[in-house]
């Protein structure tokens, strides 16, 4: 399954009914070292849209809407474990945030291909 | 005006430069009829000869606490602060350098503020303590929200011992954000009401000691009580300077820390400015309100120190700031580490002590009057006494005696139904002679 | 890399080590009457080792003042911090609120004993009403954005007196202080934020869009934190008045236009007065300041207790909120006293006459620098006259790889502190200037020579001069990202000196 992406420069990955979601190598860029992130909960369910996880720079902090609604089955260990860095190293792939339940499989389909959000982030 | 350097050529050469005709072409967007033509009526410059006259005039209109026998404390303390603390205070370098937010040319302020946090976390005995708040109160009041932010609770519990103007200013900024106080009847010890009070709603339990009425607590239990239904225990306190006798809230697993400051390094100025100090369990440190330093180094690799954990602070966060705090109490803070420096553990020891026994003397010399009871069984510094007479009118003509005897409960709280108790303390700055004055005093009012 | 010394020393500049790794138990600084040894507090007493040190007199006045030889200060430079108003302190303000009259006294004297103490505050509320053509000032605020909180409070105070605790929603502009979304936050309000025009202002379109039956409040600062005023202040007044909702004005930059503008004139209903800014009481370090806020006719009954009342001519407190229509209460005292003496001091020494000298040098400064420096950066709103601050940013140096945090670091390396970075945050890469009246005409011109250098140096793509800048100061470069990540916020035993380490590697 390809990534989909916000205008909020989280992306998400759909396997099955579970939906991995980060942030995208454009906003890891723009905020900088990250020092620290917080994460939801297992078992926390969001609309698309709700604030759902926070991921700050030494100077500034970025909310991390959820792209899609879903459950949050699963936060990456990577990160509670407080291993920042990666999320600057590889924010599309290890440094992802959290893999969500799918509420609405459909609401990925809106959102914005590989293309379209390059353009997006050209016109920024 | 000796302050202000431009001369009448130079504005009018900078005027030139600008292009402008007159200053008014600068003021060119205020409203029509809003910029005023005339002065503002009120006096108009005036020589430092002139305004330190009109000062010095009104500053002999009071009585200051040194010139009577002073046994006020009630939240704030008479102590003596030694002379380097102001010198060192008024060098130019700390008392007009800005919030240290270039790290690069304010390590003297940051430094400084790295071993007050150090500082303050040992006498507390706290993981961690932010660069201050503007006093114990706002202190106090900022530990609530804290406590409400950390559990997702709204219920906030103080105990009757707490000073009744911390649990007015918390209520104001906490009823604002929609959480609940429960206030319990103010009393000289009531640690089983507080226990009794906790339920699986509560935030934070908020106990003070010493309280209000001097009585020292061990606060493990209420601590243990607390924990076992998920809320915090907040220990705030008026007079720091007990930590050098008594444990503080940090040996009772309080999770936050908070009080006054003033009694170290701060005169006692009316009531401000003062420092609040403010210390918390190092999990809940992202929840903390206000500025911190922490330690790094510089691109050579130096030690250095930078405020830091910023993103918390509004100038990042905005509306989701832990706190709208946009200050430290620098200065003060600053002569609170100053003096901790001089006194040492071994001074601060010392000199709590020597506070100890003055109101050991102080208790016992009032115990002696007719119609006096002493009410504190545990103390500091500071005791409540019940007399036969109302408090109010017993401050009031020891007053006229030269006598400030303390204050009086009903003045704190006149809701309390305490219109009998007096709040009395003793610190290094009495005499036997000043405790000899009271007793006497005392023992002719109630006569 | 700086030259190594054997002492670690640099000329007059002294390493100073932390008190923790030069101080001792058993040292210290005073000398007390020896305790008796009586002890009344059995188990409560504490046990174990504080591990607090002291040390002696000599050692502790050498250790403060070798750390504020590494500060910069405005009794040094130029200080040219926007939106934070550093200027001259008079030492008499620091005399004043010394007297032994004010220092020594305690908030809960009898009233009887500090009528003058009393006095002082009233003469400060006249001065400050007076100035401002408000009609009440509540002291007790301790600072700025406590200044903002209380003004607040009383607009949702009166909000629910008129039964109308429905408003919840507060409109703030974009380029607001941090500060006006935070306390709109903390007094349960919501936040909707109203954009700004291409000159810098309040977007009016915008903002009528915004309002509703659910609106309690409009926060605008004024002059704003572009530097410029609000021009259309009066129709903002009017519309959010007509909406039923109240006007916070954010006086921060009020020094601009005291003397010459009253901010009652404008429709304001509550304004904070940073007293470490317009009237000039010390910044310290970062505090204390005092947040005094003027308060309008319908919003003065709900002022926070304490405050003073007269009877027969006598003064006497209110000190508390049963039974009137007071909010609350702020702080545990009367405010702070000791801003407040500074204050009257420095106001009655200029005088209505040099108050409103105070705006009108400050803003002539700042449009002298604007003039020197529009050729040579990008002023984004620099067509018209600005107030007291000059706002720069870093577009035109940016192509070049030299960005605000480089021009600001290669300042210090030219013994200025820089201006603000960053801020507004409407701005992208702003430098917000402010001189401040008290700068004589040949230090603006010493700093304008500078800026223009450092564009020039800029412009001619000396990348490297800036990335590495600064190299004069008491220390590089700081890495605020290790210290971020791995908070280190207090010394503990056993700890070692990371400079030392990394030597030592």
């Amino acid at each position: 399954m390809t990534m989909r992406y916000t205008k909020d420069h989280e992306w998400v990955r759909l396997d099955g009914d579970v939906a991995t979601v980060g942030i995208t190598a454009y906003a890891a860029e723009q905020l900088g070292d990250v020092v620290y992130a917080e994460l939801p909960a297992v078992g926390k369910s969001f609309n698309q849209g709700d604030d759902m996880a926070v991921v700050e720079s030494a100077k500034t902090a970025s909310d991390v809407y959820a792209p899609i609604s879903g459950e949050v089955v699963e936060a990456n260990a990577e990160i509670t474990g407080e291993n920042w860095q990666i999320i600057n190293e590889a924010p599309q792939a290890g440094g992802w945030f959290v893999k969500l339940k799918a509420a609405d499989k459909g609401q990925i389909d809106a959102l914005m291909d590989e293309a379209a959000y390059a353009d997006y982030v050209k016109g920024l | 005006m000796r302050y202000l350097p431009l001369t009448d050529a130079d504005r009018k050469q900078m005027l030139g430069v600008i292009g402008a005709k007159s200053i008014d072409e600068l003021f060119a967007d205020v409203p029509k009829g809003a910029l005023l033509k005339d002065l503002v009526d009120l006096p108009k410059a005036q020589g430092e000869i002139e305004v330190h006259r009109h000062l010095q005039a009104l500053a002999e209109k009071n009585t200051p606490a040194g010139r009577t026998a002073f046994f006020l404390g009630g939240g704030a303390y008479r102590h003596h602060v030694p002379a380097t603390v102001d010198h060192i205070i008024q060098r130019s370098e700390f008392l007009t350098a800005y919030t240290p937010y270039q790290p690069e040319i304010a390590q003297g302020t940051l430094q400084a503020l790295y071993e007050f946090q150090s500082q303050v976390a040992a006498l507390l005995n706290m993981e961690v303590s932010n660069a201050s708040m503007y006093d114990g109160s706002t202190a106090c009041a900022e530990a609530a929200m804290m406590a409400a932010r950390v559990t997702k609770r709204k219920k906030i519990v103080f105990s009757g011992g707490v000073h009744p103007h911390y649990v007015e200013t918390a209520r104001t900024a906490c009823e604002a954000l929609g959480l609940e106080i429960v206030a319990l009847p103010a009393a000289v010890d009531d640690e089983a009401a507080v226990t009794n009070e906790l339920s699986a709603d509560v935030a934070a339990v908020i106990v003070q000691s010493p309280n209000v009425f001097g009585t020292v607590t061990d606060l493990s239990k209420i601590g243990e009580a607390a924990n076992a239904q998920g809320a915090l225990m907040v220990a705030t306190f008026t007079e720091c300077l007990a930590f050098g006798l008594i444990e503080p809230g940090g040996a009772y697993g309080a999770d936050i820390v908070c009080g006054e400051g003033q009694s170290v390094g701060n005169a006692l100025n009316f009531g401000g400015p003062y420092v609040g100090l403010f210390a918390v369990k190092e999990k809940y440190v992202r929840q903390m309100p206000g500025r911190v330093a922490g330690e790094t180094v510089d691109a050579d690799g130096q030690r250095g120190f930078v405020l830091t954990l910023s993103t918390r602070e509004q100038h990042i966060r905005r509306e989701k700031a832990t706190s709208n705090i946009c200050t430290n109490s620098g200065l003060c803070q600053l002569a609170w580490t100053i003096h901790m420096t001089l006194l040492g553990e071994k001074g601060l020891r010392q000199l709590a002590q020597l506070n100890h026994e003055k109101a050991i003397a102080l208790a016992d010399a009032l115990a002696d009057v007719r119609g006096v009871e002493v009410l504190t069984k545990r103390f500091f510094n500071e005791i409540a006494v019940r007399t036969a007479k109302p408090a109010q009118g017993i401050v009031d003509a020891l007053a006229q005696k030269g006598v400030i005897a303390g204050v009086a409960m009903s003045r704190l709280d006149p809701s309390a139904g305490m219109d009998d108790v007096l709040i009395t303390c003793a610190t290094e700055m009495n005499t036997d002679d000043d405790i000899a004055a009271y007793a006497k005093a005392l023992k002719e009012a109630l006569a | 890399m700086k030259p190594e010394t054997t002492s670690g020393n640099r000329g007059l500049l002294q390493a100073e080590p932390l008190i923790f790794e030069t101080g001792g138990a058993d040292n210290t600084g005073v000398d007390l009457p020896a305790p008796k040894g009586e002890n009344r507090l059995g188990v409560l007493q504490r046990k174990a080792a504080l591990d607090l040190p002291g040390l002696s007199e000599p050692e502790t006045m050498r250790h403060f003042v070798r750390l504020s030889q590494k500060n910069y200060a405005i009794d040094l430079g130029l200080f040219p911090l926007g939106s934070c108003t550093m200027k001259h302190n008079p030492r008499l303000n620091e005399r004043a609120a010394r007297f032994e009259g004010f220092a020594d006294l305690h908030p809960l004297q009898p009233v009887s004993t500090v009528q003058g103490a009393l006095e002082l505050m009233d003469e400060l509320a006249h001065w400050l009403c007076t100035m401002t053509g408000m009609p009440a000032v509540a002291l007790s605020p301790k600072a700025g954005a406590h200044g903002e909180f209380c003004g607040m409070l009383a607009i949702k105070a009166a909000l629910d007196a008129r039964g109308e605790g429905h408003r919840k929603r507060v409109l703030v502009p974009s380029s607001a202080h941090g500060t006006n979304p935070a306390t709109a936050a903390a007094c349960g309000f919501s936040v909707d934020e109203v954009p700004g025009t291409d000159d810098g202002r309040v977007d009016i379109g915008a903002l009528k869009a915004k309002l509703g039956p659910d609106v309690a409040a409009v926060m605008v600062t004024n002059p704003n934190t572009c530097g410029l005023f609000e021009r259309d202040v009066k129709t903002i007044a009017d519309l959010i008045h007509e909406a039923g909702g109240y006007f916070y004005c954010d006086g921060a930059n009020y020094n601009a236009i005291v003397g010459r503008v009253r901010p009652g004139d404008l429709g304001v209903d509550a304004m904070h007065i940073n007293l470490h800014k317009t009237f000039s009481t010390p910044h310290g370090g970062g505090g204390p300041g005092a947040g005094p806020t003027v308060l309008s006719a319908a919003l003065a009954p709900f002022a926070p207790v304490p405050h003073i009342v007269k009877h027969a001519g006598v003064r006497e407190l209110r000190e508390h909120a049963a039974g009137t229509q007071a909010f609350g209460r702020m702080c545990a005292f009367h405010g702070q006293m000791g801003m407040f003496t500074r204050a009257l001091t420095y106001m009655l020494s200029h005088g209505s006459d040099g108050l409103r000298q105070v705006a009108e040098d400050a803003v002539l400064n700042a449009n002298y620098l604007l003039a020197r420096l529009k050729p040579h950066f990008n002023a984004p709103f620099g067509d018209g006259p600005c107030m007291h601050e000059v706002l720069l940013d870093d577009s035109s140096i940016k192509p070049k790889g030299v960005e605000t945090i480089d021009m600001a670091k290669a300042l210090l390396d030219e013994g200025y502190h820089p201006f603000t970075t960053y801020f507004p945050l409407v701005v992208h890469g702003a430098m917000l200037i402010e001189p401040t009246e008290t700068e004589p005409k040949r230090e603006l011109d010493r700093f304008a020579d500078v800026m223009i250098a450092l564009a020039e140096r800029a412009n001619a793509g000396e990348v490297e001069f800036f990335k590495q800048a600064p190299r004069l100061a008491p220390l590089r470069r700081l890495d605020d990202t290790r210290a971020a990540r791995q908070p280190k916020l207090r010394w503990r035993r056993g700890d070692n000196n990371p400079g030392a380490m990394r030597a030592a590697e």
